[in-house]
């Protein structure tokens, strides 16, 4: 029977055949799962920016953190330029995998990993040193929301990271074959996109 | 080659029944979880709706102290609207969408096992309020400052916060996979425009789904912060603002009732063309009042805000208003595929048209509220909860009982008992009016929404009594509902695969369907691709290799006219 049969069975070895009579051309499927899930990621990070300002256009005093505190805009940008540069390490191995190259896979991913922990890393310590919690106004507990639930979605990516580079490690993908590894720099690249407009609207319009 | 082996050796291992039920990752076996789940929490909400309901029937307070009816309404909505109608339909949806889509499943078929098991678990985590000194009771809103710690100090709260995070994030799962899979999965010649206008209405239900959802979420957690870490989102006194709860909650709110009216009517849409032996009037016109209702929905929330004083009242009114225009496309759809049709008035035929006319009387009421004058009088006065009842209760769940009826045979092999089903639908459209109408009347008159007591004097009593028996008169019809669905399973009138002669690709395959959906499918030239095959234009395709030929020959989406030539 030809390859290009109507049984329309979900999995096993039938898959790609029922792929192309369900007419899944175009963009692969995970791929739209994890695009759609980005949107939905859009909509909640927009829901908290969105306390952020309500709480900025309605506040009374001079906005910014309470008395005895201070927000670290030095250490800010260092996290930022360590973040846009696992930006780019990331496309870097997906470039790799694309011609093909694992070697060079594992090589960016690896980097990318290590930039994501360090990131982690600096806001932790950031947070030690600032001299304010989040019960200290309205200020503080926007700040640490919004900086808190970015640094929770870099911690998921940094576990997607992971399993792809262990799944690299372990010679599972190929130039044809590394889906995930497309999803998981789709993902890295939203939350250093967000975290470049959280930087922005936090540290620069006061 | 290795097609035959299609179930590669089904029943060489033993699952137990239970075992199977709680791993499957089959979309009809978790379609139809989804509407048992959901109907044990209607009962549950029934339940205490009739307790909510006996505490008005007469002045004074004799089932409940104030703490309990605050929890009794507060649980009502919730469970009613996130665990009951979203999920019902939601149930249908995953059921009946891929067969439409002539689809062997979902697009993640794991993935949609786990949204609907954090239904369940959501959904006890928010009633498990009741076991830790009382569940939450600032109703299914939760306006700050009802909600902070201050003066809902009790864990009933901080469950409710969670158990509703949990829900959303398994219908935000499921939203995804309904958008991948009406999107990837659609069998060949299954165009965009011809697909089924219930597909068509969880498309955008979907849609609204995941982007309003998160912003609840959002909302969600900034409330838990609030309440527990000292945060101050929602407290006035450190800066935070109280009516940022309604903004954010009403974001997501008022798509939430499109995510609950959309996937209803596209079942009423199904429905009447069958029903009416005609096909839908105006197909593209209802799928564009769809996408402009879709649209339109993010842009009037704060209508529900208008006395906060804190919202541009003319922009938020005109765009609630101009909702009224696809509503009304929708209606004119509807009444002209009735129009001269050959009525056949079976019991999903009676729920559709029950559907049809109360949620007329629940739109204009709804266009009523969009006026900021009417609006500030009945603010909060039964007027809105008898809007909401006519659109949620007379709209939505006249829709999923229709639902039901219809596509029982599909999912059991089954038709339900006719007689027994109009008896159910008599006294249910009965004691549905009896229930919801008489609160426009006391909204009017001034009897303010989520009180246990009332004046004798007010002159409510009558009334509310009225309202009362009404209510029980809708918890008995569920009695031979009941009855009809256990009768049938064990003893019923076999449907055989299209008992209704229907003409979408669900009545193509047997009753129930086999796991992998379809063994072949007809030809698709047109939103009734089995039409063109029973009324002889076309032929059930025995050997892929034509389909896919057909396939080829069809690239023209839209192109219905001259297919049937084509075809012979």
């Amino acid at each position: 029977m030809s390859a290009r049969t109507m049984q329309a069975h979900p999995s096993g070895e039938h898959e790609a055949a029922a792929a192309v009579a369900h007419g899944q051309s175009g963009m692969p499927m995970a791929l739209v799962g994890m695009l759609l899930f980005i949107a939905s990621e859009v909509m909640f990070f927009g829901g908290l920016f969105a306390t952020y300002f309500n709480a900025r256009a309605g506040f009374a005093g001079t906005w910014g953190p309470p008395e005895g505190g201070h927000i670290d805009l030095p250490l800010a940008a260092v996290l930022t330029a360590i973040l846009v540069a696992s930006s780019f390490t990331m496309q870097f191995g997906v470039w790799a995998i694309r011609r093909g190259d694992t070697g060079k896979l594992k090589l960016w991913t690896g980097i990318t990993l290590g930039l994501g922990i360090l990131f982690l890393a600096g806001q932790l310590y950031d947070y030690t040193e600032l001299g304010f919690g989040l019960s200290d106004g309205v200020f503080s507990t926007v700040f640490y929301t919004l900086t808190g639930f970015h640094g929770a979605h870099v911690f998921g990516g940094a576990i997607g990271l992971t399993v792809v580079l262990a799944r690299a490690l372990r010679g599972q993908f190929s130039r044809q074959n590394h889906v995930a590894v497309e999803a998981v720099s789709m993902y890295w690249h939203f939350v250093d996109v967000v975290w470049i407009a959280l930087f922005l609207i936090i540290y620069f319009l006061r | 080659m290795a097609t035959t082996t299609l179930e590669p050796r089904a029943g060489s291992y033993h699952r137990s029944w239970v075992l199977d039920w709680l791993t499957t990752v089959d979309h009809k076996k978790i379609g139809i979880l989804y509407i048992v789940n959901s109907f044990l929490f209607f009962f549950a909400a029934g339940f205490l709706a009739l307790l909510i309901r006996s505490e008005l029937a007469v002045p004074g307070m004799q089932f409940l102290d104030q703490n309990t009816y605050n929890q009794a309404f507060t649980m009502h909505g919730t469970i009613m609207i996130f665990l009951f109608v979203v999920p019902v339909l939601a149930g249908f949806g995953n059921y009946i969408v891929p067969l439409q889509l002539g689809a062997p499943d979902m697009a993640f078929p794991r993935i949609n096992a786990l949204s609907f098991w954090l239904l369940p678990l959501g959904g006890l985590l928010i009633f498990s309020g009741y076991l830790f000194g009382g569940a939450a009771a600032e109703g299914w809103t939760g306006y700050a400052p009802l909600t902070s710690d201050r003066f809902a100090p009790g864990v009933g709260t901080d469950l409710w916060i969670i158990g509703l995070a949990l829900v959303g994030t398994a219908s935000i799962m499921g939203a995804i996979n309904f958008i991948a899979t009406i999107f990837k999965m659609r069998a060949p010649g299954m165009t965009l425009m011809r697909m089924p206008i219930f597909v068509w209405t969880i498309l955008v239900t979907a849609t609204l789904i995941l982007l309003a959802t998160p912003v609840l979420t959002a909302g969600l957690i900034a409330l838990f912060i609030d309440r527990n870490y000292g945060g101050s989102f929602f407290d006035p006194a450190v800066g935070g603002n109280p009516i940022l709860w309604q903004h954010i909650f009403w974001f997501f709110g008022h798509p939430e009732v499109y995510i609950v009216i959309l996937p209803a009517m596209g079942v009423v849409s199904e429905i009447l063309p069958v029903f009416s032996r005609k096909p839908l009037f105006g197909y593209k016109a209802f799928v564009f009042a769809t996408v402009a209702i879709g649209l339109l929905s993010f842009s009037v929330w704060a209508h529900h805000m208008f006395t906060t004083g804190a919202v541009f009242l003319p922009f938020f009114s005109f765009m609630t208003a101009l909702i009224a225009i696809p509503t009304g496309i929708k209606m004119f759809n509807w009444l002209g595929t009735l129009w001269r049709g050959k009525l056949i008035l079976a019991t999903p035929m009676l729920f559709s048209l029950g559907f049809l006319s109360m949620f007329l009387i629940g739109g204009i009421s709804g266009v009523m509220l969009a006026s900021p004058p009417i609006d500030f009088h009945v603010q909060d006065t039964y007027f809105v909860v008898a809007h909401l009842h006519y659109v949620f209760f007379g709209g939505s769940v006249f829709g999923v009982f229709a639902a039901a009826y219809y596509w029982f045979p599909k999912m059991t092999g089954r038709k339900l008992n006719e007689p027994l089903g109009k008896i159910h639908f008599w006294i249910h459209f009965i004691g549905f009016n009896l229930a919801f109408f008489p609160m426009h009347q006391l909204g009017l008159s001034g009897m303010p929404r989520r009180i246990g007591d009332y004046s004798p004097d007010a002159g409510w009593t009558i009334l509310n009594m009225v309202s009362t028996v009404g209510a029980f008169m809708i918890a008995v019809s569920i009695i031979p509902f009941l009855i009809n669905v256990v009768a049938t399973l064990i003893n019923g009138e076999p449907a055989g695969d299209n008992p209704w002669e229907g003409n979408t690709l669900e009545w193509a395959t047997t009753s129930p369907p086999p796991p992998h959906n379809f063994d072949r499918l007809p030809p698709i030239h047109s939103e009734r691709p089995l039409f063109f095959l029973t009324q002889g234009h076309g032929h059930a395709v025995e050997r892929p290799e034509d389909l896919v030929e057909e396939e080829i020959v069809d690239e023209k989406p839209g192109d219905i006219e001259r297919r049937p030539k084509d075809l012979v």
